[in-house]
C-alpha cells in the first residue's frame, strides 16, 4: 500500500495533496494507494468523494492546530499501522518543517522535491533537482523501510488524478504521548489582502513590459474576460502598482494554474521558479531573445498592448 | 547563551557543473566552493543575538579539509570557534548522514539554540538542521524571518506560503532553520581575518557506521521540457489564433 499524506488548514485541503496523489498513481502499479489527512473534517470527506483510495483520518485535539511535534508522532503512529510500502506528499512548507524530522525518527529515507518518478513500486528511483536546478538527480532510497517522497509543487498534475466510486472514511486512532513543545500563534499576513494565487486555476500576470500603473487595466480586462485572477512580477509590486500579495516568483507566491498568461514578462529565474508549474504557459513580449519563451507553450512576439486587446475581444465574442 | 550554527561548504554560484566519469557526482576537484548562502544568514543571526544577550557562537561543518575555508571565514566575522567533522565522503552525502555526523561532534556541547541555514545550494535537501533536532533531542522550527529570546524560551516568526506567517513559541535548547533575507550580513574585516587565525578549529572524526539512506545512481543536465508554439501574423490574427489553440489544443479556456 502507498500511503500519501495530505495537507489541510481548517478543513481545506491543500491543493498540492492531488499532485500528491498523482505522484502515488504514477507509482502504484495496481498497488492500493491510502490517503491519510490530519485532522480530517471537510478535507477528508472531500478526499473520500474523489474515490482515489482509501481515507484515513486522523482525529485528534493536538492535531487541530498544526505543530511539528504532535505531526511527526501522529503521522511515524500511522506509518507503523499501515506498513506502507512508500509515503508520499507535497513538497509544501509544512512538509519540509516535519518530514525530516519524521524520516529521522523512522530511520526511513526521505527523497525531497521529487520531479519525476521512474519504475514502480519498490524498485523505483526518483529525479530531484540539484546544485539549484543545474542538475538532475536520479536518486535510489536504500534499506528496507518506506521511503518518504515530497513532490516538488506543480511537477505531477493535480487534473491527472484518476478518481473512482467514493470511499469510506477510516478513523485511525495513534497515541501522542508527548505534549507538543511548539506553542504556536495564528497565522497573519503582512499584506494588505488576502489573494491565493495558488489556488487560481487561470492567472494572467504582468511584467514591466506594462509600463505604468493605468495600463493595468489592460490586463485586467483580459483576466476577466477569461476568469482569472491577476498576478505580477516583482517590480510591479515593488512599484505598488498591485498588492504585493499579487505577486509570483521565489519571494511572493508559488502558482500551478491549467493556464498562465506573462504579458510583458522578461522571465528572470526568481519569476519563473513561481510560475513554471503551471500547465500551459502563454507568453507575449516585445523582446524574441526573453527567457520566458523557454519556458512558454504558446508564444507572440509584439506589443501586448496591440495583441492582448484583440485576446480580450476575441474571448469575449465566442463567449455569448 | 551558546549557540551553534551548522555551515556548509558547496560550489560558487557561477560554477559550471562537471561530472565524474560514472556521472554520480561533480568533478569537486574543478570546483571553486564558498559558503551556503543561506548558512550566512544563520551565522549573522547567531552573531546577533550574541550582541544582544552574551554567549558564545560555535561553527560547525561537516566534510572535507576544504570546509575548514568556510569555518575560518565565519570565525572572520565573529564566530568564537570551530568544530570540523573531517571526513571527505561528507559532501556527497545525504542530509540524515550529515546530520548524524554533525549531531555525534555537537552532543556533549549542550547549545541553547543550534541555527542553519533553511538548505543548502548543492543538493538542497533541506533536511540536515531538522534531522539534526531529532538527534540532538531538541524542538524546531524552520524558514524564520525573526527570532526572539527570553527566560529559556525561543519565539520565532516562521514564514507559511502565500505571504503567510506565524509567531511559534518553544523551550531552548531549540533548533531554527533560518530564510535568507532574515538581515543584512556583514563581512568580515581585516581585524576580523587576523583574529580568526588564532581561534580554535576542533577537529572530530565521524561516527563509526554511517550508512547512506539515498544513493545518487546518475546525475545529468535538465532537459528542456517544452516545446514553444510561437504564433506569427498581425496583432488581431495572432490573439485569434492563440485564443482558438487555447481554446482547441490546450483546452484551457
Amino acid at each position: 500500500m502507498i500511503l500519501v499524506v495530505a495537507e489541510q488548514r481548517a478543513g481545506a485541503l491543500n491543493r498540492a495533496s492531488w499532485e500528491a496523489v498523482a505522484c502515488a498513481q504514477q507509482l502504484a502499479a495496481g498497488e492500493p494507494i491510502a490517503v491519510l489527512v490530519a485532522g480530517g473534517g471537510d478535507a477528508a470527506r472531500q478526499l473520500a468523494e474523489a474515490g482515489v483510495g482509501e481515507v484515513l483520518a486522523l482525529e485528534d485535539a493536538a492535531l487541530a492546530s498544526y505543530t511539528p511535534d504532535a505531526q511527526v508522532a501522529a503521522v511515524a503512529g500511522a506509518v507503523s499501522q499501515t506498513t506502507p510500502s512508500v509515503v508520499i506528499m507535497a513538497h509544501t512548507y509544512q512538509a519540509r518543517d516535519y518530514a525530516p524530522r519524521l524520516a529521522a525518527r523512522l530511520r526511513v529515507p526521505l527523497v525531497a522535491d521529487v520531479i519525476g518518478v521512474k519504475g514502480s513500486g519498490s524498485g523505483a528511483t526518483f529525479l530531484r533537482p540539484m546544485f539549484q536546478g543545474k542538475l538532475v538527480a536520479e536518486v535510489a532510497p536504500q534499506g528496507t523501510g518506506p521511503a518518504i517522497v515530497t513532490c516538488q509543487i506543480g511537477a505531477f498534475r493535480a487534473d491527472a488524478v484518476a478518481k473512482g466510486a467514493p470511499a469510506t472514511v477510516r478513523r485511525l486512532s495513534v497515541t501522542l504521548d508527548a505534549a507538543s513543545r511548539q506553542t504556536v500563534e495564528p497565522p497573519f499576513q503582512e499584506a494588505r489582502q488576502a489573494v491565493d494565487l495558488g489556488q487560481a486555476e487561470r492567472i494572467v500576470a504582468v511584467g514591466r513590459g506594462i509600463k505604468a500603473q493605468d495600463q493595468i487595466p489592460v490586463a485586467e480586462k483580459l483576466a476577466a474576460a477569461m476568469g482569472a485572477e491577476i498576478a505580477a512580477s516583482r517590480p510591479i509590486c515593488d512599484n505598488g502598482w498591485l498588492p504585493m500579495d499579487r505577486q509570483v516568483g521565489s519571494s511572493g507566491q508559488t502558482v500551478a494554474p491549467k493556464l498562465y498568461v506573462a504579458l510583458g514578462i522578461s522571465g528572470a529565474i526568481q519569476h519563473l521558479v513561481g510560475m513554471k508549474g503551471a500547465r500551459t504557459i502563454v507568453a507575449i513580449n516585445k523582446d524574441p531573445d526573453a527567457p520566458i519563451f523557454e519556458v512558454a507553450d504558446y508564444g507572440i512576439v509584439g506589443d501586448l498592448f496591440d495583441i492582448v486587446p484583440a485576446m480580450t475581444a476575441e474571448i469575449e465574442k465566442q463567449s455569448h | 547563551m551558546k549557540i551553534a550554527v551548522c555551515i556548509k561548504q558547496v560550489p560558487t554560484r557561477e560554477w559550471q557543473p562537471r561530472l565524474t566519469d560514472d556521472r554520480t557526482w561533480i568533478r569537486e576537484a574543478d570546483a571553486s566552493f564558498e559558503m551556503n548562502e543561506p548558512d550566512a544568514y544563520a551565522l549573522e543571526e547567531a552573531l546577533r543575538l550574541r550582541e544582544k544577550h552574551g554567549g558564545e557562537v560555535v561553527v560547525c561543518s561537516a566534510g572535507a579539509a576544504r570546509v575548514q575555508q568556510v569555518i575560518r571565514e565565519a570565525l572572520a566575522r565573529g564566530a568564537d570557534r570551530g568544530i570540523h567533522v573531517d571526513d571527505a565522503g561528507l559532501g556527497a552525502a545525504d542530509g540524515f548522514m550529515v546530520a548524524s555526523a554533525l549531531a555525534h561532534a555537537m552532543r556533549d556541547e549542550a547549545f541553547d539554540l543550534v541555527l542553519t541555514g533553511l538548505q543548502s545550494d548543492d543538493q538542497g535537501h533541506a533536511q540536515t538542521g531538522v534531522a539534526l533536532a531529532e538527534l540532538l533531542g531538541i524542538p524546531h522550527s524552520t524558514i524564520i524571518m525573526d527570532v526572539e529570546v527570553s527566560d529559556g524560551r525561543v519565539r520565532v516568526k516562521r514564514e507559511l506560503e502565500g505571504g503567510w506567517f506565524q509567531w511559534v513559541s518553544m523551550p531552548t535548547p531549540a533548533l531554527l532553520t533560518i530564510q535568507s533575507g532574515i538581515n543584512q550580513l556583514r563581512y568580515a574585516t581585516l581585524k576580523g581575518i587576523m583574529a580568526a587565525k588564532k581561534k580554535e578549529i576542533r577537529s572530530v572524526a565521524p561516527p563509526a557506521g554511517l550508512t547512506p539512506g539515498l544513493k545518487i545512481v546518475g546525475l545529468a543536465l535538465p532537459s528542456k521540457s517544452k516545446q514553444t508554439a510561437m504564433i506569427a501574423g498581425p496583432p488581431a490574427q495572432a490573439a485569434a489564433e492563440l485564443v482558438r489553440r487555447l481554446r482547441e489544443e490546450a483546452r484551457v479556456l
